[in-house]
């Protein structure tokens, strides 16, 4: 695990600043959480303006159209600036320290998400082995804050809603995980910039690298379905908001909170919709890449830079494009009844993310022709782990020659 | 002081912080809260020691696993809302003494002890060649891949002379699914049968 | 980078070790026994990596970590089930209550 900064390692970018020891890492942390912030914060405010739009046509009205002209684009400001102004409650019956503390713990889960998350080839704070890994670690960590917040409100709407996400949250994590896995079967790394180097990677077509995404692969296109489905309702967005079911709960583990509070709690739900809208644009739709070889072509041509910027505006179309068709499920669909909620994951969404978790592991074994012109996919996972058995072997070859006849030497003392 | 060393303290100070207030709270789940802080401390720690793969473990099953599942069974525990169950102020003392006690002696033997003659002494025994110097010494994590192939049965990290981890594997993977047909028995709703049935 | 050193990391995994006895001594509430058995564990798997990083254990420091915490979260469930019909046989988690298999 390694800082990153534009995909130069730190000790590099602070020695061109002519910093040291702790101060180079202070100055690039600071750097990093002012760019997450602000990857963090936008999308969110965004997509809180768009729910309001996508919602008012969805159901024949305008949404909103007067804060900021004809479009409404600062309703998210104005939201903001209301919500600033509004009493912050704290309950008599609620545990006050766990009540005021949840709200950060839900942030703070979303937000270090974004640490692993690669905008560009290398764009990303932590570039890690495991980043995939951890970043659905740091999203399951939402969960203990709803859990908290509904708990420690000392009130039954809240606590039926946090059981309900406990329930739900627990159950879902599980078909997540295992779609989640099936591209990386097919890649061979947890490595998410190496899961988008693979897919714009060496082609049958040079120029098509489209045809690389995981989603035109045969088992992972239907893993992207079952993803989504899971990373709806991991998010508790509709028809999975059992949490909050207003209709039922008044608004669940929300019932008690108010202002600030309550805000962050929305904050950390678009920005977690748009961290899990990214895996998913990372692992089957080809993360930063075109299709076409463009952003492939400028690499290659050694403009890295504008390749990686050009990239992460690819990236974040992508994902934002998901993150409209989350707002475009919760406003069409019917909000399901727990009990379904639980048959579905647990009945369905389990055995069929099983099935193809096995399908995709002997899927490379049994098929014998060409793919796409991908030869890689006829050979064992364990062929394209890039550190291979052989190579293991000729290592010890080379290292293990001195050793062994001491190895020798040491049987011949313990024998006499 | 280098960055790390800073962030090892820091880690390490919320580490013993939270765990000693999961020992001193009596509300139950303050006494979670604590966990979670001192669990993911500890994942911090063991990334500051380049295993960056068991952090990522540590931090997707215990604190978003084990511990969700724990406060699910304390709403489900608690015959009332925040209940505490106090400890006598007497058995406090009196653990609260033997604890120090027995911190003293562990910390008496870690000061005592040479780990470095210790280490030499290991690796001079060990079958294979291995370095005393500790394993993966470059800040380079990355420990994803021997991990995988030491659960396959190889041992990169040993120029695949010592054995690897294969049957404990399997093995582990058959517990858990024991455990969990078993927890899900022993959960079950029973029916109660009705007194004058 | 300097490095840390062992002896530091051992202190802190003797700390969370003593504190997860007393927890589990101390706590009458069934599901705090099994948070003190959790933070004797995790001064355990510290234990595990820190002899992995500073000295010969190697890899298999990490991979018995990874057991560990795999056996945990399995003990975690099993002994949460537990809890739950003991709850449901004593209407409370108090394990003090617990006495009836007393000679």
């Amino acid at each position: 695990m390694s800082l990153v900064l534009a995909n130069t390692p730190i000790d590099l970018v602070t020695e061109g600043l002519g910093l040291t020891g702790a101060w180079a890492w202070f100055v690039v942390a600071v750097i990093h959480t002012i760019l997450i912030g602000l990857f963090f914060g936008i999308p969110a405010g965004v997509f809180i303006w768009a729910e309001r739009k996508v919602s008012g046509r969805i159901q024949d009205r305008l949404g909103p159209t007067r804060v900021g002209g004809r479009f409404g684009w600062l309703q998210s400001a104005a939201d903001g600036a209301k919500l600033i102004q509004k009493e912050d409650l704290v309950p008599k019956d609620a545990d006050s320290l766990l009540f005021r503390a949840a709200p950060y713990i839900v942030v703070v889960a979303s937000f270090a998400a974004f640490m692993f998350l690669p905008f560009g080839d290398g764009w990303s704070a932590v570039s890690t082995d495991v980043g995939l890994f951890l970043m659905f670690a740091m999203l399951s960590l939402e969960v203990i804050g709803v859990i908290l917040a509904g708990y420690c409100s000392g009130s039954k709407w809240a606590l039926f809603g946090a059981m309900r996400e406990a329930a739900q949250m627990i159950s879902y994590e599980i078909p997540m995980a295992i779609c989640a896995l099936i591209p990386i079967i097919i890649v061979g790394s947890l490595n998410l910039n190496e899961i988008v180097r693979f897919q714009s990677g060496e082609g049958g077509f040079p120029s098509l690298t489209l045809l690389n995404w995981n989603i035109f692969h045969p088992i992972a296109a239907p893993a992207f379905i079952l993803y989504f489905v899971c990373a709806t309702a991991s998010c508790k967005r509709a028809p999975f908001d059992l949490a909050e079911a207003e209709s039922e709960l008044v608004a669940g583990f929300l019932t008690e909170y108010s202002g600030m509070r309550w805000s962050f709690f929305f904050l950390a739900e678009y920005a977690s919709m748009f961290a899990v809208s990214a895996i998913a644009a990372i692992l089957f739709l080809g993360g930063w890449d075109d299709g076409v070889g463009i952003v492939s072509g400028l690499r290659s041509s050694g403009h890295e830079y504008s390749a990686s910027a050009i990239g992460a505006v690819i990236l974040i179309a992508k994902a934002s494009k998901l993150v409209l068709v989350q707002i475009w499920v919760r406003w069409t669909l019917p909000r399901l009844r727990i009990d379904q909620v639980m048959t579905t994951c647990l009945k369905y969404l389990i055995p069929m993310a099983c099935a193809l978790f096995l399908a995709a592991a002997t899927y490379p074994l049994v098929l014998n022709r060409a793919n796409h012109g991908r030869t890689d996919l006829r050979s064992p996972i364990g062929d394209r782990v890039p550190m291979r058995a052989v190579e293991a072997s000729e290592a010890h070859a080379v290292l293990a020659a001195p050793d062994s006849t001491e190895l020798a030497a040491a049987d011949g003392e313990v024998t006499q | 002081m280098s960055g790390e060393q800073i962030l090892f303290w820091l880690f390490a100070v919320t580490a013993c912080a939270g765990a000693i207030s999961v020992a001193l709270s009596q509300i139950v789940v303050r006494m979670a809260v604590s966990l979670i802080v001192c669990l993911s401390s500890v994942s911090a720690l063991f990334f500051l020691h380049n295993a960056d793969f068991v952090g990522a473990v540590q931090l997707m099953v215990y604190v978003g696993g084990t511990i969700v599942l724990l406060i699910f069974g304390i709403m489900l525990t608690s015959s009332s809302p925040f209940s505490k169950i106090k400890t006598s102020p007497a058995e406090g003392f009196l653990s609260a003494g033997i604890g120090a006690l027995f911190l003293s002696i562990i910390a008496f033997t870690v000061t005592q002890v040479d780990w470095k003659i210790q280490s030499d002494k290991v690796a001079a025994a060990a079958p294979v060649k291995v370095s005393s110097e500790g394993y993966n010494a470059a800040a380079d994590g990355n420990t994803a891949r021997p991990l995988a192939l030491s659960f396959l049965g190889l041992r990169p990290d040993q120029n695949g002379q010592a054995p690897g981890y294969l049957l404990p594997f399997e093995i582990v993977s058959v517990h858990l699914l024991v455990v969990l047909i078993g927890a899900a028995y022993l959960a079950r709703t029973k029916r109660r049968v009705a007194p004058n049935a | 980078m300097e490095a840390i050193g062992l002896q530091p990391v051992l202190f802190v995994s003797a700390v969370l070790f003593v504190c997860g006895v007393v927890c589990m001594t101390t706590k009458r509430n069934g599901i705090g026994i099994l948070m003190g058995v959790e933070l004797v564990l995790n001064a355990a798997n510290l234990n595990f990596v820190a002899f992995s990083r500073y000295t010969s254990l190697g890899l298999d420091g990490q991979v018995i970590a990874l057991f560990v915490i795999v056996l945990a979260a399995a003990e975690a469930a099993v002994a949460l089930a537990i809890a739950l019909n003991f709850y449901n046989n004593h209407l409370t988690i108090d394990v003090d209550r617990g006495d009836e298999l007393r000679g």
